[in-house]
This record gives C-alpha cells, sequence and structure tokens, in this order.
C-alpha cells in the first residue's frame, strides 16, 4: 500500500469508528434511561418510521413492510412527539414504564456508507431485551437503516431512522422504548 | 340452566356472577375450562367483526381476519361477492393462505395441493383420477364459510351459527350507531375506508379485561392516562395541560353509558336536547390548515344535513358490540380471544374515504400516536390489564370477588330512545350489561334460549 493509500484507508476506519463509538453512547443513553440526552441526538427534522411487517406473497416484497405515505406503522413521527413520549416517561406516571423495566440494547452488524455532505447513511442491526417487573421479558430484534448528520456539538444527530422489527403480530404489549 | 364448571360438583355460573350484588368471581376470567365453554358458547354463536370491504376492493382481493381463536379470509370472488371462510384446508387441515392480503386466483394448500377458488369451491385436487378414482366429490369439500355474513354499511360481519338471528336483530337499537361510524365526517353513509394494514399485538391477560372494560369504564381515565395530561401529549398536540375540554364545542347534550343490557351492547353517547349537531371545533391547529379547512366544511355538510332531526349518538358515539369489538367514528377496537392468559389486539383506523391527502396524513399520524402498543396514551392501558390477570389467579386472590358495583341500581330508562338504558357517563353498567349477557351466553343451549331476547328487570324501570 502507498502512504497514500493508507492514510486513506485509516482515516476510513477512524470515520466508521467514530459512527460505532456514536451508535454504543447512544444506546448507553437509552439503557441508563438518559432519555433527555439522547432527545438531544435526534435532528429537528428527523424521520423515525418502524412500519408494520406484512406476510406477503413472492414478487410482492414491495409491500412488505407498510409505507409511510399511507399506511399504518407501529411508529412514524418526528422529533416532537418522540420528545414528547420523552416528557411521559419523565413524568413518573407512565404505568407502562414506571417503574422502569431494565432495557439493553446490543447494536451489531454496523455498516457504514459513504459520507454525502454532511450526512452518512449507516445500517446496524439491534437486540434489545426487556425485563420489567419480576419476570416479564420482551425482546425486540431487527435492523435500522439510519441517515446521521456531523453536528458540531454531538458528533452526529439522528436525521432518518428506519427501524425494522422483526415481528408480525407484535408479541409484546407494549413498546416504551427507542431504537 | 346448564352446568358449565363440571368438576366444581353442583356449583354454576350463575354462583359466579352475581349481578344483583354487583360482584364477579375471577374465576371466570382466570379459569382454562370456562374459557374453553367461551370459545365454544359465545364465538361460534355471536356475530363477529370481520372487517371492510374497503379491504378487499377489487376480485380476487383477500385479508386475513379471525374470529375467537381462528384465522377466517375475508374474500372478494371473482364475481365481486364477498365471502368468509375459515382458513384451513379440508384434506389435511393446513392453512390455505398464510399471507396477511393480496389478490390471487386460487388458494393452493402448500400441503398436497387441493386448489381452492376465491368462491371457495375446490376446483383442484392432485390425483384425483389416478388415486382417488374421480370417487371424490369436490361439491362436498370446498373451503368451510360461515353460514351468516352481513356486510352493513361497508363494515362485514359473521357468525359460524346458522340460528343466528340477523344481525340487524342482533344489533337491536345499536344499528345505527353502527351506521354513524362508517359515514364520512360529513355525514355521508358508507363514507369511509380503512388504513392499512391492521396492527396486532398481544397483551397477556384474559380477552374479557380489555373486551369488558374498554368503553365501559370511564372511571379509569384520570388515573391511567395521567401521563398524558402530565406531559401535555393528548390529542391537541402541546396544548398547556393537554385538555381535551377545548376539543368540544358547546351543544345542549349528555353523555350517558348507554347500553342494551338485554343484547350486551354498550357505549358511550350522547342524548341530544335538540336537533342537529355541534359546530366544528377545533382539534387540528398542528397540522396544515387544509386539515382544519375540510374537517370544519364537512362538519357543516353534517349540521346542514341534520339539522332538523335528533342525532343522539350520532356525533362521536361508541358502541362496544357484544362480545368483542369496539367501534368508534374513527377506531376500531378488535379483543380477540388467544388462550385464557392471552389477548391478541386487533386495530383498524377508518378515515374519510373521499378526503384529500393531507387529511388522511394527519388522521392517520394522529391515531398512531395515541392508540395501540405504541401510542401514548393506550400503552398504560395494557400495562394495568396485563397485571390484573395474574393477580387474579392466586388461591386466595380467587376468593375475592371483582367489584362491578358503580352505578348499580342507578339505571333508567328515556322514552327519546326506547330500548336503550342508560346510567351517569361514569358507571360500570356496560360492563354488567356485557356480564349479563356473558352468562345467558355461556347457559344457553342454542340461540333459542338467546332470542329473541327475554327483558329482565332492570329493563323494565
Amino acid at each position: 500500500m502507498t502512504t497514500n493509500a493508507t492514510d486513506a484507508a485509516i482515516e476510513r476506519l477512524l470515520f466508521e469508528r467514530e459512527i460505532e463509538k456514536f451508535l454504543y453512547r447512544e444506546a448507553e443513553l437509552l439503557d441508563d434511561r438518559r432519555y433527555n440526552d439522547w432527545i438531544e441526538l435526534i435532528a429537528e427534522d428527523i424521520h423515525y418510521h418502524m412500519p408494520v411487517r406484512r406476510n406477503v406473497k413472492f414478487g410482492e416484497q414491495h409491500r412488505e413492510n407498510s409505507d409511510s405515505e399511507s399506511e399504518i406503522s407501529w411508529f412514524d413521527e418526528g422529533k416532537r412527539t418522540l420528545a414528547g413520549r420523552v416528557r411521559q416517561i419523565n413524568t413518573g406516571l407512565h404505568w407502562a414504564e414506571e417503574p422502569f423495566s431494565r432495557v439493553r440494547h446490543l447494536i451489531t452488524n454496523i455498516q457504514v456508507g459513504d459520507l454525502d455532505g454532511d450526512e452518512v447513511p449507516v445500517r446496524s442491526n439491534f437486540y434489545c431485551w426487556s425485563n420489567r417487573l419480576r419476570d416479564e421479558v420482551n425482546v425486540f430484534v431487527g435492523t435500522r437503516q439510519d441517515v446521521l448528520r456531523r453536528d458540531p456539538e454531538t458528533g452526529f444527530k439522528i436525521a432518518k431512522r428506519l427501524i425494522l422489527l422483526d415481528q408480525n403480530v407484535l408479541l409484546s404489549k407494549v413498546i416504551t422504548t427507542f431504537f | 340452566m346448564v352446568n358449565i364448571i363440571k368438576s366444581r360438583g353442583d356449583r354454576s355460573l350463575r354462583d359466579l356472577v352475581d349481578l344483583e350484588k354487583g360482584t364477579v368471581a375471577r374465576e371466570i376470567y382466570v379459569n382454562e375450562e370456562i374459557y374453553q365453554q367461551e370459545l365454544e358458547q359465545i364465538y361460534t354463536r355471536a356475530w363477529l367483526f370481520i372487517g371492510h370491504e374497503s379491504q378487499v376492493p377489487n376480485p380476487g382481493d383477500f385479508v386475513m381476519s379471525r374470529m375467537g381463536e381462528e384465522e377466517v379470509l375475508l374474500v372478494r370472488d371473482r364475481k365481486n361477492k364477498l365471502h368468509v371462510f375459515l382458513n384451513t384446508c379440508r384434506h389435511r387441515g393446513m392453512k390455505v393462505c398464510r399471507y396477511d392480503d393480496g389478490n390471487t386466483l386460487l388458494f393452493t394448500c402448500p400441503f398436497h395441493g387441493w386448489s381452492y377458488d376465491t368462491d371457495g369451491a375446490l376446483v383442484g385436487v392432485p390425483h384425483h383420477k389416478a388415486a382417488f378414482h374421480e370417487e371424490l366429490i369436490k361439491a362436498d369439500w370446498g373451503l368451510h364459510e360461515v353460514p351468516q355474513m352481513a356486510n352493513y354499511f361497508g363494515s362485514i360481519w359473521a357468525t359460524w351459527d346458522p340460528k343466528a338471528p340477523s344481525f340487524l336483530d342482533y344489533m337491536g337499537v345499536f344499528a345505527p350507531t353502527i351506521q354513524w361510524c362508517f359515514q364520512s365526517t360529513d355525514g355521508e353513509d358508507n363514507g369511509v375506508e380503512l388504513f392499512n394494514p391492521a396492527t396486532k399485538w398481544r397483551i397477556p391477560t384474559n380477552w374479557k379485561f380489555p373486551g369488558f372494560s374498554f368503553d365501559g369504564d370511564s372511571a379509569h381515565a384520570a388515573m391511567t392516562h395521567r401521563s398524558v395530561n402530565v406531559a401535555a401529549i393528548g390529542p391537541q398536540g402541546d396544548m398547556e395541560g393537554g385538555s381535551r375540554a377545548g376539543m368540544k364545542a358547546p351543544f345542549p347534550k349528555t353523555s350517558y353509558e348507554m347500553m342494551i343490557p338485554e343484547l350486551g351492547h354498550g357505549g358511550h353517547n350522547y342524548m341530544f336536547e335538540q336537533p342537529g349537531v355541534s359546530d366544528y371545533a377545533d382539534t387540528w391547529q398542528t397540522e396544515p390548515k387544509e386539515v382544519d379547512e375540510y374537517y370544519r366544511e364537512t362538519r357543516a355538510k353534517k349540521q346542514e344535513k341534520y339539522k332538523d332531526v335528533y342525532l343522539h349518538a350520532g356525533d362521536g358515539g361508541t358502541a362496544l358490540i357484544w362480545p368483542n369489538v369496539n367501534i368508534q367514528p374513527q377506531r376500531i377496537l378488535i379483543w380477540h380471544p388467544h388462550g385464557v392468559g392471552m389477548t391478541e389486539s386487533w386495530r383498524q383506523y377508518p378515515v374519510d374515504k373521499n378526503a384529500p391527502k393531507v387529511v388522511k396524513d394527519a388522521q392517520r399520524r394522529y391515531m398512531m400516536r395515541y392508540g395501540g402498543p405504541t401510542g401514548v396514551t393506550e400503552s398504560d392501558d395494557m400495562e394495568n390489564w396485563n397485571y390484573a390477570f395474574p393477580a387474579s389467579l392466586g388461591t386466595v386472590a380467587q376468593r375475592l370477588p371483582y367489584n362491578f358495583q358503580m352505578g348499580l341500581g342507578h339505571d333508567f330508562k328515556d322514552d327519546r330512545l326506547p330500548g336503550m338504558t342508560f346510567n351517569y357517563r361514569i358507571a360500570e353498567e356496560n360492563q354488567r350489561a356485557r356480564l349479563r349477557r356473558w352468562l345467558e351466553f355461556m347457559e344457553a343451549g342454542s340461540w333459542d334460549d338467546l332470542y329473541p331476547v327475554n327483558p329482565k328487570k332492570n329493563t323494565d324501570k
């Protein structure tokens, strides 16, 4: 490898490492229930979307995930609603999350795309364990397709997040965590 | 009287449900045998909500639905006729369809290849000549279809019981409420379509906790939903205090629990003190102005249409139709039994079919952030319905009855709505009505014991 090529590879590695650290840090804020700090990582114009996953015939995979433009999703919202959810948890009166559940986000398979201006597409998988009261367990597994945007204060902000939860019928009574 | 609980000697269900005292044994919510009897006595007899014709607009369209624990298919056949079929192959029982919705020419079983036309007829049997020797009579082995189906202003209902009364008889004076719920906001019949897809989720609780308490439990709101108001995330967005009060335009009307105890239906409806409907109320100020303009306009049309008509329950009224579906103008809530301790909740959202996209989008987004397992309001309901179940399972806990006494003995009639029974808007009269019908269904030998209804003392007042 030439020096220039090595420099470029190292720069790329450092960039990917920076994004990984950002995503791990984000997961830590959620698991530590620092929701006010987490919401700071959300861009003002975020589209936070978790579609419903359909069982569809071969050849109709384009219909598998519910369409944000016309259909019903589990989450399909912007920062204002997300911030409202954070306020709700912080009331201490949100019974579905009071007392707090024990939640752990394992973030894996991080794949960083190419920087386009100040935005970069990033894919990652999540395994989210939630244990509640004595023995209630909810497991959420899926993948995320993010667009992260450079930010002088927080490193990045999450400008777009598509969350594909690998469930058809939601096997949990509620989703009170974020992904 | 049929003794359901065989293992308990001569005790009958009537000992468990005391409607005079308003006490109910926890057993009926947690006992496995009673649950199995419910599937037989209630879910194979009652008219059940299946879906809406807008879900299957074209010939060959189908959508998965459910009756009790069992999957059914709502299908529009190639001649445009609607059918409801049990999703099971007549040969060895495999699901003939494993898609949530779609369009097809045939339902072909993936096990041995029996295939059925969209009208349910068995049309293809591999080796029919060589192996069945053409002795299999295909006409006898079509998909199992409900004996009775009704299309009521676009909403589709069905029952497994050929002897069940007609849908209109089953609905009684609640039929107009259902009609109104499927009107567009300008008061036109058949004016809505349903957003797709239905959302479906599991709540670890008996189906009667949500099924009987939803729309029969105004008392829960202040406590269960306290966080919604404190966080100011109610229907009007960030309005201070999150109060809904601003949504209600003044109009001389009184909210009641209204029910037909003889049929088990009940909801929250208005008694209007004058004809017509109330003025438009600002509800959409956080959305683009076209949304506000659209609903203002449709409201004006509805006001014009009904200016001389008393529209009791026609302006935001709700209906829990026995046994497990709640119909509201913008929400349909279904609580399917899924084992004694599990409920599979299905939710669908109607919207004016002729509304512009901006309006449909606003309506859709509001419903998504409000309702269901990811809704800011309803998530707290799930927690309460969930944990009431295990806390009722204990040996000692089961010695303690539930209290259904709120408003007991304070029901009354009003000549303006004959056939309807009333109670104060915060009462448990709707829940007692469901429990009464529950007891009747569980004891009945057949529909002969259930209809025509036998008016009882609390309807004679």
